[in-house]
C-alpha cells in the first residue's frame, strides 16, 4: 500500500557548511528517490492537489507519467499549465497549496508534490532539445509584456502558444524580476534555474526588452499608439519597499528588504568580483516574518554576521514557508519571536549602534484573525546591532498608475482588475503582485495565465 | 547596449560622452537622469542627463571619474558599449510644469557647482527655447575646473566665479548670489542649484535669506532608480521621500543636507570601494 511508504526525505546541504556560501540549500530528488516518492500518489479520481493549486497544475496526470518512467512526457503535463516547474518546486508555499490539501496528509504525510515538480522541471532543463514545445503560427496581432516576472512570464508564454508576437519590457537590466532581484542563490539559482526557465520562454518566440520602465522610458499609452501592441499586460509587481516610519530609520545603516536583497542577488554584492559594495555589522537585525525577512536574514548570516529576526507576533503567526523558517533554524538564526521595534539607536556619526524593541504578548483577535500583538509596558531594552532590515512588506510601483489615464487603483495603490485581469481601461489587463499586492509567485503566474485567456478572447473578439 | 558616440575631457577627469540611446533621448525631460551599468559586473550608476538629440537618438552625460565605477566610466572609449542605459528617471524639473504665461515672466537663476554645471545646461536650454534667458552662476575652485561654460554662454547670461579669483568673481557661488543681488539689483523668482552637496546646502541658505524659492537636485546614492530600494532615502520638511521618484529635485530650503551628506558616504571605507582592496582588474594599479 502506498500509504505505508514514508515521505521521501530530500537531501541537503549540512547547515554549518550552507551557512557559509550562496550554493542551493536543497539538492533534490535523484532518479530513485523521485520514482519512489511517485509511487506514494493515490492518483484521486477528484485530485484534490490540483483545486488548491493557483494554475491548476495536472499534479496527478505528471506523477503518474514519473511513475511510469516516462519524464518527458511528465514534462509535457506540466508545460500545459506552467512554464516554471524549476522555480516553483522551489519557491511554492506547497504546505498551504497542493500538498497542503493531499489526502495522504491526513493520516500520513503528504506526496512531496513540490520536490516531484522539481525534479521534472530540472530534468527539462538538462534535456532541452529532448522536449519539443513548438511555438504556434504566428496570429499577426501584437501584445506587450511589461515586467519580467512571474505573472509576465507565464502571461506571454501562454501567448506565444496561441501565435501572439509578445514582447516584454523589464525595467531592470535582468530578466526575472522577483526571481533574480528577491530570491536568493541558495533557495533559487539564478543561471543554473532562472536563466534557463527565461530562456525557455524565449525560445517560444517571446522577445524581451531590458532597461525600458514603462512609465518614463515610455507609457502605456504610446505602446498602443506608437507601437502597433494591440492589448498591454501589466505585471510589474509590488516594489515599493515600507518602512515602519520609527525614529532613527535613515541612519547609516538601516535597509529595506529590497535593497538588501538587490546588492545581494541582482548585483551579486557578495561576490568580490562585481562592484557594487554592500554595507555589514558584527549584528544584522532583520525586522519582519515572512518570506523576505527569512530571505535577508539568511543572505546576512552567509556574509557572515551574527543575524536576527525580530517579529512582532509569535512564531505560530511567522507568514514564512515553514521550510524557510526550518532552513533558518537549522543555519543558526536568532528568533525573537513577540519583539516591535520601537526606534533605531545612532552614535555621533549617525551610524547604527542598537534597535530599541518592546516586548510583545498575544491579546484578543484582530481583522486578519490572529491574536493581536500587545506591548507589555516597561519591557523597553536596546539590543546592539551595526545594520537594521526592513522587511515589512512592499506595495506597488505608481510609475504605471501615474502616466495612464483611466487605470483605476485602490487606496493601496494596487491595480483594479476582475477575475480575469481587465483593468478598467480597455485592451489593458493587469496580474500578479500589481493587483493583489505582494503575494506569491505561483499566484502571480495564475494570474498571468488567466490575463492571457482574457486577451485572446479580446483580441479574437475585436 | 549601448554605444558611446562622442567622448571628451571638459576638466581634469571630467568627460563628457554621447551615447546612443534612442528610446531615453525620445522621452528625457530637463532634470532627469539615467542609470548606467558598464558591464555585467559593474554597479548601476546614476547621472543626471546633460543633453539629448531626440532626432539623432543621443543623450549626453559628463562623469567625473572620482571612484572605482566612475572611473571605470571615464576609462570608455568612442565604440565601447555600455551594458545599460536606463532612463529617463525621476521626475523633470518643475519649471516645465508652469503655464506658459507664467513661465515667461519668471527671473530664473541657476546655481553650478563643480560637475553639476553640465546638468543645468538642458534646462537652462530649454528656458531659451521657451524665451526666458537665465542667469547661471558657475563655480569652481580655480579657472581649470571650468566645464560647459561656452555652451552655457548661448543660452544664458553667465557669471562665473572661482574660490582663488584666477578667473571672474573671486570668492564662493554664496558671495556671488549675494553680490548679484545687493551690489547689481538682481531679483529672482526661482532658483535651481545642482552640484556637490555642501555647495547646496550653503547656496540653499543664501537664497533662503533673500527669499528666493530654490530647488536643488540630488545625487544621492541609488540601486534600482525606480523606487525599488530605498536607499535615496531623503528627509525633505521632516518626510522622508525617495529622490529616484519623488525628485530628483527637492525644496533646497526643506532638504535636510547633514542627513544627506552623511547617507552619501555610506560605503566610504568599503573595501569595494577603495581602489587599494578593490579587486577588479579593469583599469590596472
Amino acid at each position: 500500500m502506498a500509504v505505508k511508504i514514508p515521505r521521501t526525505p530530500v537531501r541537503e546541504q549540512d547547515p554549518q557548511r550552507r551557512a557559509t556560501n550562496f550554493e542551493e540549500v536543497c539538492y533534490g530528488y535523484n532518479d530513485q528517490e523521485a520514482a519512489l516518492e511517485a509511487s506514494r500518489c493515490l492518483k484521486c479520481p477528484k485530485p484534490r492537489c490540483v483545486q488548491a493549486c493557483p494554475v491548476g497544475l495536472n499534479i496527478p496526470g505528471f506523477i503518474k507519467a514519473l511513475g511510469e518512467g516516462d519524464i518527458a512526457g511528465a514534462a509535457s503535463v506540466i508545460a500545459k499549465d506552467s512554464s516554471l516547474p524549476s522555480v516553483c518546486g522551489r519557491v511554492c508555499p506547497q504546505e498551504s497549496q497542493c500538498e497542503g490539501s493531499c489526502v495522504l496528509g491526513i493520516k500520513s504525510e503528504p506526496v512531496a508534490i513540490g520536490k516531484l515538480e522539481r525534479y521534472v522541471g530540472d530534468w527539462k532543463i538538462n534535456h532541452a532539445d529532448q522536449v519539443v514545445d513548438t511555438p504556434a503560427p504566428r496570429n499577426g496581432h501584437k501584445v506587450a509584456v511589461i515586467g519580467s516576472g512571474p505573472s509576465g512570464l507565464a502571461c506571454a508564454s501562454d501567448l506565444a502558444r496561441l501565435g501572439y508576437e509578445v514582447k516584454i519590457f523589464e525595467a531592470l537590466h535582468k530578466v526575472g524580476g522577483v526571481l533574480v532581484y528577491g530570491i536568493p542563490e541558495f533557495r533559487l539559482p539564478k543561471d543554473a534555474i532562472v536563466a534557463r526557465e527565461v530562456e525557455a520562454v524565449k525560445k517560444l518566440g517571446v522577445e524581451i526588452e531590458t532597461d525600458v520602465i514603462v512609465g518614463r522610458t515610455l507609457t502605456v499609452d504610446s505602446l498602443m499608439d506608437d507601437e502597433g501592441y494591440e492589448a498591454v499586460f501589466i505585471g510589474s509587481g509590488a516594489g515599493l519597499p515600507r518602512f515602519m516610519g520609527i525614529p532613527g530609520e535613515n541612519l547609516n545603516g538601516v535597509f529595506s528588504a529590497n535593497e538588501f536583497l538587490t546588492r545581494a542577488n541582482l548585483m551579486k554584492a557578495y561576490d568580490e568580483e562585481y562592484d557594487t559594495p554592500i554595507y555589514l555589522g558584527k549584528r544584522v537585525v532583520v525586522v519582519g516574518g515572512g518570506n523576505v525577512a527569512m530571505d535577508a536574514v539568511r543572505t546576512a548570516k552567509r556574509l557572515g554576521a551574527d543575524a536576527v529576526i525580530v517579529y512582532r507576533r509569535s512564531e505560530a503567526e511567522l507568514p514564512a514557508r515553514v521550510e524557510e523558517v526550518h532552513h533558518a533554524k537549522e543555519e543558526g538564526i536568532d528568533f525573537r519571536m513577540l519583539t516591535n521595534p520601537v526606534s533605531v539607536v545612532g552614535d555621533d556619526q549617525g551610524k547604527v549602534v542598537a534597535i530599541e524593541c518592546v516586548r510583545m504578548e498575544l491579546g484578543e483577535p484582530d481583522e486578519s484573525g490572529r491574536r493581536r500583538p500587545v506591548e507589555i509596558p516597561g519591557s523597553k531594552y536596546q539590543l546592539d546591532c551595526e545594520v537594521v532590515i526592513m522587511a515589512l512588506g512592499t506595495s506597488p510601483n505608481p510609475l504605471i498608475k501615474d502616466t495612464t489615464d483611466g487605470l483605476e487603483t485602490n487606496r493601496k495603490g494596487c491595480i483594479v482588475a476582475d477575475e480575469d485581469g481587465r483593468t478598467t481601461r480597455e485592451g489593458v489587463f493587469a496580474g500578479g503582485d500589481a493587483v493583489t499586492g505582494a503575494a506569491t509567485v505561483i499566484l502571480a503566474m495564475g494570474a498571468g495565465r488567466k490575463a492571457a485567456a482574457a486577451i485572446h478572447s479580446y483580441i479574437s473578439n475585436k | 547596449m549601448f554605444k558611446i558616440l562622442e567622448k571628451r575631457e571638459l576638466a581634469t577627469k571630467i568627460y563628457e560622452m554621447v551615447v546612443e540611446a534612442p528610446r531615453v533621448a525620445k522621452a528625457a525631460q530637463p532634470g532627469q537622469f539615467v542609470i548606467i551599468r558598464t558591464d555585467e559586473k559593474g554597479e548601476r550608476i546614476p547621472l543626471t542627463i546633460c543633453d539629448y538629440d531626440r532626432e539623432r537618438g543621443t543623450v549626453t552625460i559628463v562623469i567625473q571619474a572620482v571612484g572605482i565605477s566612475s572611473a571605470k566610466i571615464c576609462d570608455m572609449e568612442p565604440g565601447d558599449e555600455f551594458a545599460d542605459f536606463a532612463g529617463p528617471l525621476g521626475r523633470p524639473s518643475d519649471l516645465l510644469e508652469l503655464p506658459e504665461e507664467e513661465l515667461k515672466r519668471q527671473r530664473v537663476l541657476f546655481v553650478a557647482g563643480g560637475v553639476g554645471t553640465a546638468p543645468v545646461y538642458p534646462q537652462a536650454k530649454w528656458l531659451d527655447e521657451h524665451g526666458v534667458r537665465a542667469d547661471v552662476i558657475i563655480g569652481a575652485r580655480n579657472k581649470d575646473l571650468f566645464s560647459y561654460v561656452d555652451e552655457m554662454r548661448k543660452v544664458a547670461n553667465v557669471y562665473l566665479c572661482t574660490d582663488d579669483g584666477s578667473e571672474g568673481f573671486h570668492g564662493m557661488v554664496t558671495a556671488l548670489i549675494d553680490h548679484l543681488i545687493e551690489k547689481e539689483g538682481k531679483a529672482y523668482d526661482h532658483c535651481v542649484i545642482i552640484g556637490p552637496m555642501i555647495m547646496m546646502k550653503f547656496a540653499s541658505m543664501t537664497t533662503k535669506k533673500h527669499g528666493i524659492p530654490t530647488m536643488v537636485s540630488l545625487n544621492a546614492l541609488m540601486v534600482d532608480g525606480t523606487g525599488m530600494c530605498g536607499a535615496c532615502r531623503v528627509s525633505v520638511g521632516g518626510k522622508t521621500l525617495f529622490t529616484c521618484v519623488d525628485g530628483p529635485e527637492f525644496d533646497g530650503h526643506q532638504v535636510d543636507f547633514d542627513e544627506a551628506m552623511r547617507r552619501q558616504n555610506m560605503y566610504r571605507g568599503n573595501k569595494k570601494t577603495n581602489p587599494e582592496t578593490h579587486k577588479c582588474k579593469c583599469h590596472g594599479s
